[in-house]
């Protein structure tokens, strides 16, 4: 059998056409493939959360999803939110807050930030800690994350 | 790792999914959300030939009701199930267990009818589905038959389920006037498998225990009813004297596996606490 599937989907706003392995996972084919790497590749079972992407506006987790199974769906990455400007905020209070070490988490800790904010515009800290709870950070510690979440939706809300 | 190379099918209607179950046999895995099968492909746990996807089947993700029952189709998503206001109401007891279910992201892609069908022992919904007396209806090539959630799991994710049967939908009874609901667990870190879970359901009706259910996950190779400590229960008054027989009762109802979390004892043992806890707050 076929063991390559043909795929039309959107990355970051772009209409991409190409033929994929079945078994090629999401995030590998927007970092092998596309050659967006800001989209990390951690544990590959769904545990750290590094692979964090988004997918027709929700975020998945990139190393559980078929690239196969986004034919037809409008995937977002990091670059694409970097780009157009949305988590800006985000970014800047992440740095200004030194929520980053080593950064190998960050652009899954933000994507998940972000739809936190969408879906929750004010957090409490234990809702951030719980709604991050899937994405490991083994430098910060996480207070310094989720004080930067709650100050972007403090301003946010200002 | 990277999964070994499979072959890929969007199913478009059942059809096509018994027609490729019948030509692949134990070859053939069908994909829902994938969020437990992709994890074992990418470690290469298991090794399929075929995946065969169903997510682009119609009308698999509805929650409806009639107003006394519930049916949740198979592929509904686990946080729309969350966000369901006829989950709340019709079986709170699965929407208190669905914020333990994995992380947003995980939620966001698998299904509910996936976490059923995997039958995972240490999963929260195939032991909420035993507690509110939930059925599994099947789609077979000739039509549907529905199983009792109490005959569904029979082992280490194995369930009543044919090799060519597909779960379409749970169909859960709505909570009656009076009965109250409990659900705690013991995990490491938010949202992971838990080390021991527990699905309380019944009634404290002036202070006297009745149709009391209590489920535990993560204590056994399937999802077990302790059914001697709802005997303890039932019948008798809500205090310290009746909690200790009921957490007594214990012995005749589980017999853990030891597992990464630890030995047998220490599953007895938190077990007994989780049902002093969760008796604590099913009376509160």
């Amino acid at each position: 059998m076929d063991q390559n599937v043909d795929i039309t989907l959107k990355v970051n706003g772009q209409s991409v056409t190409r033929r994929v392995p079945a078994r090629t996972n999401l995030v590998d084919f927007v970092r092998y493939e596309l050659e967006l790497t800001g989209s990390h590749v951690g544990c590959e079972h769904g545990v750290c959360g590094a692979c964090t992407i988004r997918v027709d506006g929700q975020i998945v987790r990139g190393c559980l999803m078929l690239a196969a199974q986004a034919d037809g769906a409008e995937v977002e990455t990091i670059e694409g939110l970097s780009d157009d400007g949305s988590i800006s905020d985000l970014q800047q209070a992440f740095h200004e807050r030194n929520a980053v070490q080593c950064g190998f988490c960050t652009p899954g800790m933000l994507l998940t930030a972000e739809e936190l904010l969408q879906k929750n515009p004010s957090p409490s800290r234990e809702d951030i800690r719980e709604f991050i709870s899937g994405n490991y950070c083994r430098c910060t510690g996480y207070q310094a994350i989720v004080d930067a979440i709650e100050r972007v939706a403090n301003e946010r809300n200002a | 790792m990277k999964p070994a190379p499979f072959a890929y099918v969007r199913a478009e209607n059942f059809d096509q999914v018994f027609d490729l179950l019948d030509e692949h046999g134990d070859d053939a895995r069908i994909l829902a959300g994938g969020q437990s099968l992709m994890a074992t492909l990418n470690m290469r746990l298991s090794a399929p030939e075929i995946l065969i996807d169903i997510n682009h089947i119609d009308g698999l993700s509805d929650i409806t009701s009639d107003g006394t029952t519930l049916r949740i189709g198979a592929l509904a998503r686990h946080s729309q199930v969350l966000e369901s206001a006829d989950v709340a109401r019709m079986a709170p007891l699965i929407a208190q267990a669905m914020p333990h279910v994995a992380h947003q992201a995980i939620r966001n892609r698998g299904t509910f009818g996936g976490s059923i069908a995997f039958a995972d022992p240490a999963a929260e919904l195939p032991a909420v589905s035993r507690a509110i007396n939930a059925r599994m209806i099947l789609q077979g090539r000739d039509g549907t038959r529905s199983v009792e959630a109490n005959d569904f799991f029979l082992g280490l994710f194995e369930t009543a389920m044919q090799p060519s049967e597909i779960l379409v939908a749970v169909e859960v009874p709505g909570i009656a006037d009076g009965e109250r609901t409990a659900f705690l667990e013991l995990a490491r870190r938010s949202g992971d498998y838990a080390i021991v879970g527990i699905g309380v359901q019944g009634r404290l009706d002036s202070g006297t225990f009745s149709d009391m259910r209590i489920v535990f996950l993560g204590a056994g190779d399937r999802p077990i009813l302790a059914s001697a400590a709802c005997d303890a229960l039932n019948g008798n008054p809500h205090n310290d004297e009746t909690v200790a027989a009921a957490q007594s009762a214990l012995d005749a109802d589980l017999d853990p596996m030891a597992d990464l979390n630890g030995p047998p004892e220490m599953k007895m043992h938190l077990a007994r606490v989780l049902t002093k806890r969760a008796l604590t707050a099913f009376a509160a």
